[in-house]
C-alpha cells in the first residue's frame, strides 16, 4: 500500500540520529520555555525560531521545530493545571478543572491524563492527516488562483470568528496584517512600497522578528504589569500515575475529544482553540453528573487536553496541503519553510517527499517523545516554576536579541522587534487579540498576488472569477461565517464560551 | 443608549486603526493604481486601506455606545527597558562586540522589574554573557565578533 510506503519513508526520514537527537532538543526547550507562566505555544516557538535557521537541512530544522511545538504546548497545560496560568485559550480549558484536581493533592494524575490523552490523539490525528493528505492534495492541485483566493479569505474569517472578544476589532487586525504583510517589493510589478526609503525594509519586515516582537515582547510586558501583587502558588504533585477509576474516567472523553479535535483542527483559522472550547461543553452536556466540571472533573482535562492535540496535528493538513495556515503557530512554520527555501502547498507532497512524511512522522515521534520524557522529568519542570519571572525575562530577551539578529545580521530586525512589541502591547491592552494579525501578516502578499491574477484570467470581470463554482462555495461560506458571527444571538453565545475561560 | 462620554481605549483603539489605514492609503496612491483588469501595485493596498478605516470608524463610533471594560495600568517601566533592549542590542552589536553587547542588553533589560536589585541584574547579565558566548558563539558558531573596533580592536 501506498499509504504504508509513505509512512515509511517519513520513519525513516525522521528517525535518523540527528533528527531524532534534535527533535528531542526542540521538545526539551520546547516545554523549558513553554512551562514559563503566561508564555504560550506561539510566543515560545517565536522565540525558539532563531535556533532552527543554522540548521543546514530544512527536514532537520522543521522536526526540530515540530518537536517545539509540541514541548511548548505541553509545556502550557503544565503550567495551566499547577499554577492556573495558562498562556493562551487553548490550555486556558485544562485550567478549569485541572488546577481544581491540583489544588485536591491529585496533581500527578492530572497531568499524566493530559499527556496520555495528548498522545492517544496525537497517534490517531497523525494517521489522519498521512490517509487524508495524499488525497486533498490532489484535490487542492486543481485549485487556481481563484480558489486559493477564497480560501485565504475563508481562512482569516475563521480567525476573526474564533478570536476572542469583539468581532469588528479581530477584523480591524486582520485587515492591519494584510496591509503589513506588503511591507516591501511588490511580486508582480517590482515596486517597492511603504518602506519609507528604508533599504532594508525592500524585502518587507522580517517575519520572525514580527512574531517575536507581537507574542514574544508584548507577553513579557504584560506580565511585568502587576508584578508587584503576583505571586504564583504551585500545587504539589504527590502522586502521579491515574488510578484505575482515573483510567476508566477519562476513555471516553478521550476518544470524543479526539475525533471533535481532528475535525475541527482542518478548519482553517483556530481550529486548535475551538476544539478544547467544544470539548469541555460537549462532555460537561454528556456527563452524568455535570457539577463535577469546575471542580476537578477528569472528564474536564482528558477532553479538552485531546482535542486541542488532535487539532493541533490535523491543522497541519491545511497548511501542507494549501499552504493556509490555520492558526499562528502554523504561521509560524509556514515562514520557518519558506526561509527554508521551502513553498508549502500542495507542491510539497510531490516535489518534496521525505521532507513531507518525515514532518508527519515527526509529529508522532514529538508525541511519543513528549510522554516518555516529560512525565518522569515533570519535578524538574516545576521547580523551573518557582524561578522568579524577574530572572527569567531579561534572559528571554536577550536570547530573544541574538536570535532575531542571527536570522540575517539585520539590525531593522532588532528594530522591527522593538516596534511590533510596541504595536502588539498596545493593542493588546485595547483589548485586540495579536493572532489575527500575524494570520493578516502571513497570507498579505500571497492574497494580493493570488486575487491580483485571478483577474487577469478573468479579464477583469470580477463576476467571472467569483462564480467558478469552487470559489463561489467556499467565499458564501466565508460571507455566512462573518455574518454569523456578527448575529446578535451567535454574539452572545460567543462571549459565554469565551468568558467561561477566565 | 446614548451617553456623553465615550469610552477611551475604544475611541483610541478606532483612532490607530484609522491612522493606519490613511497612512496606508496615502502610501498606495503613490504608486500605479491600475485597473481592476490589471491592478497596479497601488489598488490592492489602497481598498485594504479603506477597509481598515470604515473598521476603525465603526469601532471609534461603538465607544461613543459601549462601555468597555477598564484597561489597567500599563507597564511603563517595563517598556522603557524591554523596548530598549532589542535597539541598544542592534545599536552596539558591530561597535562593542558581542560580549560587552549582550552583557549591557541582559543588564539593561533587568531593570525592566521593580524587584531587581543591582547586584541580581550583575550576576544575572555576567551569567547570560557567559551561557551565551559559549553555546551560541563559540558552540553553535553564530557569526558574531567577541569584541568590536570601539573597544580599539
Amino acid at each position: 500500500m501506498e499509504l504504508f510506503d509513505n509512512l515509511a519513508l517519513g520513519f525513516a526520514t525522521a528517525s535518523t540520529l540527528t533528527n531524532l537527537g534534535f527533535c528531542l532538543i526542540g521538545v526539551l526547550l520546547g516545554t523549558l520555555i513553554g512551562v514559563l507562566p503566561g508564555i504560550g505555544a506561539t510566543a515560545t516557538i517565536a522565540m525558539l525560531l532563531p535556533l532552527t535557521y543554522k540548521i543546514a537541512d530544512p527536514v532537520t530544522s522543521l522536526i526540530m521545530l515540530a518537536g517545539i511545538y509540541y514541548g511548548a504546548q505541553y509545556g502550557g497545560s503544565t503550567t495551566a493545571i499547577l499554577v492556573n496560568m495558562p498562556g493562551e485559550s487553548s490550555s486556558a480549558v485544562t485550567a478549569i478543572d485541572g488546577y481544581q484536581m491540583a489544588k485536591k493533592g491529585r496533581a500527578g494524575p492530572a497531568l499524566a491524563i493530559a499527556a496520555i490523552g495528548s498522545f492517544f490523539a496525537g497517534t490517531v490525528a497523525t494517521m489522519i492527516v498521512a490517509v487524508l493528505a495524499i488525497p486533498l492534495i490532489a484535490y487542492a492541485l486543481k485549485f487556481s488562483t481563484s480558489e486559493t483566493f477564497a480560501l485565504m479569505v475563508l481562512g482569516l474569517i475563521f480567525a476573526v470568528a474564533l478570536a476572542s472578544g469583539s468581532v469588528i476589532k479581530a477584523l480591524a487586525m486582520v485587515v492591519l496584517g494584510v496591509l503589513l504583510g506588503l511591507v516591501g517589493s511588490d511580486t508582480i510589478s517590482g515596486d517597492v512600497r511603504f518602506a519609507f526609503d528604508i533599504p532594508e525594509l525592500y524585502e518587507g519586515f522580517n517575519f520572525v522578528a514580527v512574531a517575536v516582537g507581537l507574542f514574544g515582547v508584548a507577553e513579557i510586558l504584560r506580565n511585568l504589569e502587576n508584578e508587584r501583587s503576583r505571586d504564583a502558588k504551585i500545587a504539589e504533585i504527590g502522586e502521579l500515575y491515574p488510578s484505575k477509576d482515573d483510567w476508566r474516567q477519562m476513555a471516553g472523553p478521550t476518544v470524543r475529544g479526539t475525533l471533535l479535535g481532528s475535525l475541527l483542527g482542518v478548519l482553517p483559522g483556530g481550529g486548535a482553540i475551538l476544539a478544547s472550547f467544544a470539548s469541555y461543553t460537549l462532555e460537561k452536556r454528556v456527563s452524568r453528573n455535570p457539577k463535577e466540571f469546575g471542580q476537578g472533573a477528569v472528564a474536564g482535562v482528558a477532553g479538552p487536553e485531546s482535542a486541542n492535540n488532535a487539532a493541533a496535528q490535523t491543522s497541519f493538513i491545511p497548511l501542507l496541503t494549501l499552504g493556509i495556515p490555520a492558526n499562528p503557530v502554523m504561521a509560524l512554520m509556514i515562514g520557518a519553510m519558506i526561509i527554508k527555501g521551502v513553498i508549502p502547498g500542495p507542491n510539497v507532497a510531490t516535489e518534496n517527499q521525505s521532507l513531507f512524511w518525515g514532518l508527519i512522522a515527526s509529529m508522532w515521534i514529538g508525541n511519543l517523545m513528549l510522554v516518555i520524557l516529560n512525565l518522569p522529568l515533570v519535578g524538574l519542570w516545576v521547580k523551573l516554576l518557582t524561578v522568579p519571572y524577574y530572572i527569567l525575562f531579561p534572559i528571554i530577551m536577550s536570547f530573544c536579541a541574538i536570535g532575531v539578529y542571527s536570522v540575517n545580521s539585520n539590525v531593522y530586525d532588532l528594530y522591527t522587534v522593538a516596534g511590533f512589541g510596541l504595536l502588539g502591547y498596545i493593542l493588546m491592552k485595547l483589548r485586540c487579540e495579536p493572532a489575527p494579525l500575524l494570520l493578516g501578516f502571513v497570507l498579505g502578499d500571497q492574497l494580493e498576488e493570488n486575487l491580483r491574477q485571478s483577474m487577469i484570467k478573468a479579464f477583469g470581470d470580477p463576476w467571472a472569477m467569483i462564480s467558478r463554482p469552487i470559489t463561489a462555495t467556499v467565499l458564501l461560506l466565508a460571507l455566512l461565517v462573518l455574518v454569523a458571527t456578527l448575529l446578535p444571538a451567535v454574539r452572545k453565545k460567543r462571549e459565554e464560551v469565551f468568558v467561561e475561560e477566565e | 443608549m446614548e451617553k456623553s462620554r465615550p469610552d477611551i481605549p475604544n475611541l483610541a483603539c478606532g483612532a490607530i486603526f484609522i491612522v493606519f489605514g490613511i497612512l496606508f492609503a496615502w502610501q498606495s496612491l503613490q504608486h500605479d493604481l491600475g485597473i481592476a483588469l490589471k491592478m497596479g501595485p497601488g489598488y490592492f493596498p489602497l481598498v485594504v486601506s479603506g477597509i481598515l478605516i470604515v473598521l476603525g470608524a465603526v469601532i471609534a463610533a461603538q465607544s461613543f455606545r459601549d462601555e468597555g471594560e477598564p484597561i489597567g495600568e500599563f507597564a511603563w517601566r517595563g517598556m522603557i527597558f524591554i523596548l530598549a533592549s532589542p535597539i541598544f542590542f542592534a545599536l552596539t552589536v558591530r561597535g562593542l562586540g558581542f560580549v560587552a553587547s549582550i552583557f549591557f542588553t541582559a543588564l539593561f533589560a533587568s531593570f525592566a522589574s521593580y524587584r531587581m536589585t543591582w547586584l541580581r541584574a550583575l550576576i544575572l547579565a555576567v551569567a547570560v554573557t557567559a551561557f551565551t558566548t559559549v553555546v551560541f558563539v563559540l558552540g553553535l558558531g553564530l557569526p558574531f565578533r567577541l569584541t568590536g573596533p570601539w573597544l580599539g580592536q
